[in-house]
């Protein structure tokens, strides 16, 4: 059978930055009715590709055709009024106004430039029903978490078409990494969202980190590195081995050996003992023991209360009941600077906001928490600080290893690095890790499990957060199980302990 | 699908409660405005009654007497809905005063040529410091502080003392009563009440008022939802400035002549008549008709320290700052339950 028209071919994308070549050469094609998923590692230039497509770059060489023109955006919103949307990670919706206001803004229905608010609301709600959402159209977005906001996102840019029947429609959704910060249920909300859209016709370009969920939804995959193209297969013919490879162009000797890794038996004296610790509209009072050289993984549905169970232990809130020990000594943590002198470092999940800060070199940012360890009346002597950071870039394989290059221009992995080598180089006792391998490269993440199994081997203790489930079973040795909010189970990790038995814990919150 | 099956218990969880949505309605700040102006007049009742305090006529005389700053508010509720500030309120009023005084005075234009003049130089002086704030990217506050001083400035160019208005036509508009029964309105408030109209009728019914709001939300996401946000931002200082210069004119109607020192701080005022309001000062959120309770509190704060007869008239800015202060707490209080 002869295959369809694509609705959007391009063909020979070069795209070059000062002094790099992103893209060269890159051919790309979507079909109507279908999920394509975009792979390949972090700038590998899908997010180049993307940006050239949608206007946001300017394109160097080769042609886009959309529907049998050729075609070229000077801006994004020229992009949309040509039918080609783009939803982000981020949601790009105002948050003070309705849902059904941030769906027409800017095309509302009007007559006689008086907005009609009644046929807004109702199209909205319309729209919504066809989409096979449940959403009051009449509430403010803010009242929305940000799962619901993204679907709104999606829905608005669906409805590209103008309320008067004017506007092409959207041919093409781009998805970029929508689900990185969703949970499981709000992923599958998002999946049967899409595939709504694929059956109506809309050509879908998802963009994911998510393996699985490439697996579950997508029907063509594209994959790219450093910026080439590696080839284009249907979903079915190509299994995850065989795609990782292709993605990062070597075996996975490197992921296998994590696979088989035993973990080591010698875990040491106790080193932190929390006591009935909790804080109302956080996580219920737990109890919990962290010992040297111990890798305690914490599983749980996002907001189940991992993160806010990890804030209490580095004084980043407040308790309201209980007591903490560390190494034997009671400490009360007001501030994360009592935490940091105990010894416990936080790598933040939210990386851009909470840890690094982008407009400061790598040097400056890996420095950070070691001068504040020491006061700001004592500076680290110049050579002592540059050894230490070219030691930690070349450990922790930092790239470009630079230490004068800013932190905001590095990939999401390398970011992630450079926060980790803040951390390590106070050397703390008890190192947390929320979601550390969110949002990075196939190849970065095992280097960072790598890592953290060194660590504990060496004798620190790790508390490891993390929403793949298959990361926390094969890196710790004991799992805290959360569940709305409350620590609900502690395994000890053993051939016995499975990602199933694991999700039977969350989905029934008993400790069996 | 599979998940839609589900959805009963997912909404469950989505709605809030009661009490936190009644805590988190938009309405809620101008609906606390409206009850303190009530709880307000009701004290003035009670404690000046034999005074006089329950004619209607006292009640519209804070119509007549706040007409230019209800005006002048109007317009910096439009600023702030869009995230920004305008500073440079006070000194376009006090500029139109003089300008109009100047023409009216002593070039002899008649008034009702004086008027669309001075109006015009408002809006382009509003114009411009839009188009500044937006081509060049700086912030508002400095923008409109430069039209601030060059403003005052210029008024001192035109004449370093007070221009007072003989002229007859402009007498006769300013003593103009409109009847309502047996009190009545003078032509400014009419005006004010005129404007205050078309203020909720453009953010509420038009593309353009919508985009106020975005862009106040979330600047960002406006622009990459595709809203021409540049134009808006533009006009909106536009307006404001057209706002400035009404309000100069109405001030100069009610006080009948032009001075460099005229309405010194008035955007002060007008800002406060809008937080009062109930509008956010990072923008986004707030009604128009917040504005006008916010501007009938001042003017009831003013009109109650007078008939209590033995307060100096300070006492209005020390009533009017810790009102301030409690409604910024309010504000406060309301976003970060709206945030959780």
């Amino acid at each position: 059978m002869a295959e369809p028209l694509p609705v959007l071919e391009m063909t020979g994308i070069v795209k070059e930055f000062p002094g790099v070549r992103a893209l060269s050469g890159v051919d790309f094609r979507l079909f109507p009715g279908e999920i394509h998923a975009l792979l390949g590692e972090n700038g590998a230039g899908k997010s180049t590709l993307i940006k050239v497509l949608t206007g946001v770059h300017s394109l160097d060489g080769g042609t886009i055709t959309l529907s049998g023109t050729t075609v070229r955006f000077a801006s994004p919103s020229q992009a949309q009024q040509a039918g080609v949307s783009t939803v982000y990670q981020e949601v790009n919706l105002c948050p003070n106004l309705s849902v059904a206001e941030n769906i027409f803004i800017g095309r509302e229905p009007t007559r006689f430039g008086r907005i009609q608010w009644k046929r807004l609301r109702r199209e909205a709600a319309e729209l919504v029903d066809r989409l096979g959402l449940d959403i009051d159209v009449t509430a403010p977005l803010s009242s929305y978490p940000l799962a619901v906001q993204q679907l709104v996102a999606i829905v608005r840019s669906v409805g590209t078409g103008d309320a008067d029947g004017q506007g092409a429609g959207t041919k093409v959704l781009i998805l970029d990494e929508p689900t990185s910060s969703l949970d499981r249920d709000e992923v599958l909300e998002l999946f049967a969202l899409m595939r709504r859209l694929k059956d109506e016709g809309v050509a879908i370009l998802f963009v994911s980190h998510f393996l699985d969920q490439i697996y579950e939804v997508c029907d063509r995959m594209t994959v790219l590195r450093n910026g080439t193209l590696v080839g284009e297969h249907m979903v079915r013919d190509l299994d995850q081995v065989g795609l990782v490879q292709l993605m990062i162009g070597k075996a996975l000797d490197q992921l296998e050996e994590l696979h088989d890794q035993q973990l080591h038996s010698d875990v040491g004296e106790l080193l932190l003992k929390a006591d009935g610790l909790g804080r109302v509209g956080g996580i219920a009072p737990f109890d919990l023991e962290i010992k040297k050289g111990e890798v305690i993984g914490l599983a749980g549905l996002l907001g189940s209360g991992r993160t806010e169970l990890a804030r209490l232990l580095f004084g980043a809130d407040h308790p309201d009941s209980g007591k903490l020990t560390i190494g034997g000594k009671q400490v009360s943590m007001s501030a994360p600077n009592d935490a940091i002198a105990a010894g416990v470092a936080f790598c933040s999940e939210n990386r851009k906001t909470e840890g690094l800060v982008p407009d400061l070199t790598v040097r400056e940012n890996i420095i950070l928490a070691l001068q504040a360890t020491r006061g700001w009346t004592r500076p680290i002597p110049v050579a002592q600080r540059d050894e230490l950071v070219a030691k930690y870039i070349k450990a922790l394989d930092i790239r470009p290893a630079n230490p004068e290059a800013r932190v905001g221009q590095l990939s999401g992995g390398n970011q992630q690095k450079v926060l980790l080598a803040r951390w390590l180089i106070t050397q703390p006792k008890l190192l947390i890790l929320d979601e550390p391998t969110r949002g990075i490269d196939i190849g970065a993440k095992a280097e960072i499990q790598k890592l953290v199994v060194s660590l504990s081997e060496e004798g620190m203790a790790v508390l490891y957060i993390a929403a793949e489930l298959e990361e926390v079973l094969r890196l710790s040795h004991t799992i805290g199980v959360l569940r709305d909010r409350k620590l609900v189970a502690q395994l000890a990790n053993g051939p016995e302990i499975t990602t199933t038995r694991i999700l039977e814990t969350i989905a029934s919150g008993e400790h069996q | 699908m599979s998940t839609t099956t589900q959805r009963p218990t997912a909404a469950d969880s989505r709605t809030t409660g009661k009490a936190a949505r009644v805590l988190g309605d938009r309405r809620l700040p101008v609906l606390v405005t409206a009850g303190l102006f009530l709880v307000m007049y009701g004290v003035g009742l009670s404690r000046y009654q034999n005074y006089g305090f329950a004619e209607a006529q006292v009640f519209l005389n804070l119509f007549i007497d706040n007409s230019y700053l209800l005006v002048a508010a109007v317009g910096a509720t439009f600023v702030i809905l869009s995230g920004g500030i305008d500073l440079s309120v006070g000194s376009v009023i006090g500029f139109t005063t003089m300008f109009t005084a100047w023409l009216v005075e002593r070039q002899g234009l008649p008034i009702v040529v004086v008027i669309p003049m001075a109006l015009a130089v408002g809006a382009f002086g509003g114009f411009l410091m839009g188009y500044v704030i937006q081509n060049f990217e700086i912030q508002p506050f400095i923008v409109t502080l430069a039209g601030l001083f060059l403003f005052r400035g210029l008024c001192l160019v035109i004449s370093k003392e007070s221009i007072s208005i003989g002229d007859a036509s402009v007498s006769s508009m300013a003593q103009t009563q409109v009847s309502l029964g047996g009190a009545f309105l003078s032509i400014g408030a009419i005006v004010a009440l005129v404007v205050l109209a078309a203020a909720f009728y453009v953010l509420h019914y038009t593309r353009f008022g919508r985009r106020v709001y975005a862009i106040g939300g979330n600047e960002q996401s406006a622009l990459l939802m595709g809203l021409p946000q540049g134009g808006t931002k533009i006009a909106v200082y536009t307006m404001s400035g057209f706002c400035s210069a009404l309000a100069g004119l109405l001030f100069t109607l009610y006080i009948q002549s032009g001075d460099p020192l005229h309405a010194t701080g008035m955007e002060l005022d007008a800002i406060a008549a809008v937080v009062i309001g109930g509008t956010l000062l990072t923008g986004g959120s707030g009604y128009v008709i917040g504005t006008l309770f916010g501007v009938l509190v001042l003017g009831l704060i003013k009109s109650l320290i007078q008939f209590e007869g033995t307060l100096s008239s300070w006492w209005t800015k020390i009533a009017t700052g810790v009102l301030l202060c409690a409604f910024i707490l309010i504000q406060r209080a309301m976003t970060s339950r709206r945030k959780t």
